[in-house]
């Protein structure tokens, strides 16, 4: 177990080491100044050069380079513009929000999402089935940008049920941020689901056909253990892989449900300051959150293991 | 007799009735973008203060918008953008993710490097990859269609790179080995006709996740730039008016969902029918 995990570390190290490449390179391919387009049309050439300097971007390659890497190193990741706070501060100040909210979809992806896929596995070819399908293809299908708009008109502005957007943390009201936190996370979860419950109803079926589910059939199991103990069981070990792609998902649609619910958290971050041209939060941030990932897909890789003894004695 | 099992699979395609209704569905999408021309009859972008905010009627079959412009036009002329900028990254993805996927499934020396950098672009969130790339170069439609090149290719050239490494070790690419036969031409001949199947499955999915990311970024002002009409600034534009004409944002919205579903189980229908092995993994 020990040596997988130093396996799977030192494969996420090269990853990570390109990540920061592609998020350091990303800056610099900027076509123009970046400072003239930070400092906007009414910047003096004094503005301007300031701001190059400020940023850096007055060195050869190699020192910015160099800089940047130096900083990293420190877990300095360079100062927000907008903010004019440091990049890692404004970012962890807003994981919370974001871990809260993704968390909470995560928990509704899970339920249902795994529910609908045994269900429909069980009542193969039955109106249950046909059902829980069509539902999946239609999360797949509607944008969650969309969904969120129609949740808004519905249940905000219509029945008025919920906040129309904001956010109260859990540590402030836990009834505040479940009515905050409601409806941008159902429209975070919708996609997922469709997506695990393909992915879980196809997999039960594989797993349902085996021979130790017949056995277990035969010799008399009562129906839930059948399920439950030796088919969902196994049918979770390539569920678990699809949990890492998940995270990523929810992640990326944060980006425009926070801004669609004024959340905020780190897609909102990230968003204003692409719009509002912040660019070492922009490179800083998306490191962080890219880098976290990677951790949490490591973090998946280890349950996998943990789920699966065959792939702890791999090589 | 030559062409009995393309149309074989053709006759299965169309039996497939998922296929069809997806087929159908994305038709509508397709219809509306190649004939935007003709059958819009307003300028998309021509303001009318006195005819703002109507909703559908007779006159203006999906309704105005705040600025009285037509959305019949606006939405039809946004389809048409839509289908190029999916054409336009499935094309791109299909050339470059095809010879990245061959290359580094072909060629033992080429696949660590490749599929590195393929980890470090895949492990990027797809949307805040294509917001990092659009920020950086500008809201344009080629920036666009570039981030979501950038974002797509290697997830395609993963797909490429699996069947390559099995069509590799099979005996009829030995044989031509063995009779000589050069790598492209191997390559060419031997390896890429036969990882073409979970290709195009992937292309259709691709076209869909394509349209929809690309309405993504529009939504939050990193698309195309208004005027010219997008769904997603459509949809960004309607939102402050969404309660009073929800029409504006419910038609394009609607037809975004028309097209991703239809792109979806048209990809369903072509993988049960194409590649059956890979039915399992949803």
């Amino acid at each position: 177990m020990g040596r997988l995990l130093l396996l799977r570390l030192a494969g996420a190290v090269p990853v990570l080491l390109l990540v920061s490449v592609v998020s350091f390179g990303l800056m610099r391919l900027i076509p123009g100044d970046p400072s003239a387009a930070i400092a906007g049309l009414s910047a003096t050439p004094r503005m301007v050069a300031q701001i190059r300097e400020q940023l850096g971007l007055d060195q050869p390659l190699l020192t910015q380079a160099l800089h940047w890497y130096g900083g990293l190193l420190q877990g300095d990741l360079g100062r927000s513009i907008l903010l004019g706070q440091s990049v890692f501060w404004s970012t962890m100040q807003r994981l919370p929000v974001t871990m809260a909210l993704s968390a909470y979809a995560l928990a509704i992806t899970l339920v249902v999402g795994i529910g609908a896929g045994v269900l429909a596995a069980l009542r193969q070819n039955t109106w249950v089935d046909q059902a829980a399908m069509m539902v999946a293809m239609l999360g797949i299908s509607v944008p969650n940008f969309f969904l969120g708009l129609l949740f808004i008109i519905w249940f905000a502005v219509g029945l008025g049920w919920l906040p129309t957007g904001g956010y109260i943390a859990f540590t402030d009201s836990p009834w505040g941020w479940f009515q905050t936190s409601t409806m941008p996370a159902v429209s975070l979860a919708l996609l997922n689901i469709g997506l695990l419950a393909r992915i879980t109803r196809s997999t039960m079926l594989e797993v349902l056909r085996q021979d130790y589910v017949r056995t277990a059939r035969a010799k008399g199991l009562p129906r839930h253990l059948v399920v439950g103990k030796h088919a969902l069981a196994n049918a979770m070990i390539p569920i678990t892989t699809v949990v890492g792609i998940i995270v990523s998902l929810l992640v990326s649609g944060s980006v425009v449900t926070e801004t669609l619910f004024s959340i905020p958290g780190i897609g909102q971050l990230l968003t204003s300051a692409v719009l509002g041209r912040d660019y070492p939060m922009v490179q800083g941030g998306l490191l962080l959150v890219t880098a976290l990932l990677v951790l949490v897909n490591l973090g998946v890789d280890m349950l996998y293991a943990v789920l699966d003894p065959r792939i702890r004695y791999e090589r | 007799m030559s062409d009995s099992p393309a149309r074989a699979t053709i006759r299965r395609l169309l039996r497939h009735r998922l296929f069809v209704t997806g087929l159908a569905l994305f038709l509508i999408v397709l219809v509306l973008a190649a004939l935007a021309p003709w059958i819009t009859t307003v300028d998309p972008t021509k303001l009318s203060i006195r005819a703002k905010f109507k909703p559908p009627s007779m006159d203006f079959v999906f309704g105005t918008d705040n600025l009285g412009r037509s959305l019949w036009s606006r939405t039809v002329w946004g389809a048409r953008l839509s289908v190029e900028i999916g054409v336009a990254v499935v094309v791109l993805n299909a050339i470059f993710g095809t010879l990245v996927g061959a290359i580094s499934g072909y060629f033992r020396w080429a696949d660590a490097p490749l599929m590195r950098i393929n980890d470090a672009l895949m492990a990027f969130p797809a949307i805040l990859l294509a917001i990092g790339i659009t920020a950086v170069l500008g809201p344009s439609t080629e920036n666009v269609i570039l981030a979501l090149a950038v974002v797509y290719i290697p997830r395609t050239a993963r797909i490429v790179r699996a069947s390559v490494l099995v069509l590799r070790e099979m005996e009829y690419v030995q044989a031509a080995v063995a009779a000589g036969a050069g790598h492209a031409r191997i390559l060419r001949t031997h390896v890429i006709p036969n990882a073409l199947a979970p290709l195009i499955v992937q292309l259709s999915f691709l076209f869909a996740y394509a349209v929809l990311t690309e309405a993504t970024l529009s939504f939050l002002g990193l698309g195309a730039v208004p005027p010219t009409p997008t769904w997603g600034n459509i949809m960004a534009e309607g939102r402050q008016y969404m309660i009073e004409a929800p029409w504006i944002i419910t038609i394009p919205g609607v037809l975004l969902m028309i097209t991703v579903m239809g792109l979806n189980l048209l990809g369903d229908g072509l993988r049960d029918v194409l590649d059956p092995r890979l039915r399992l993994q949803a």
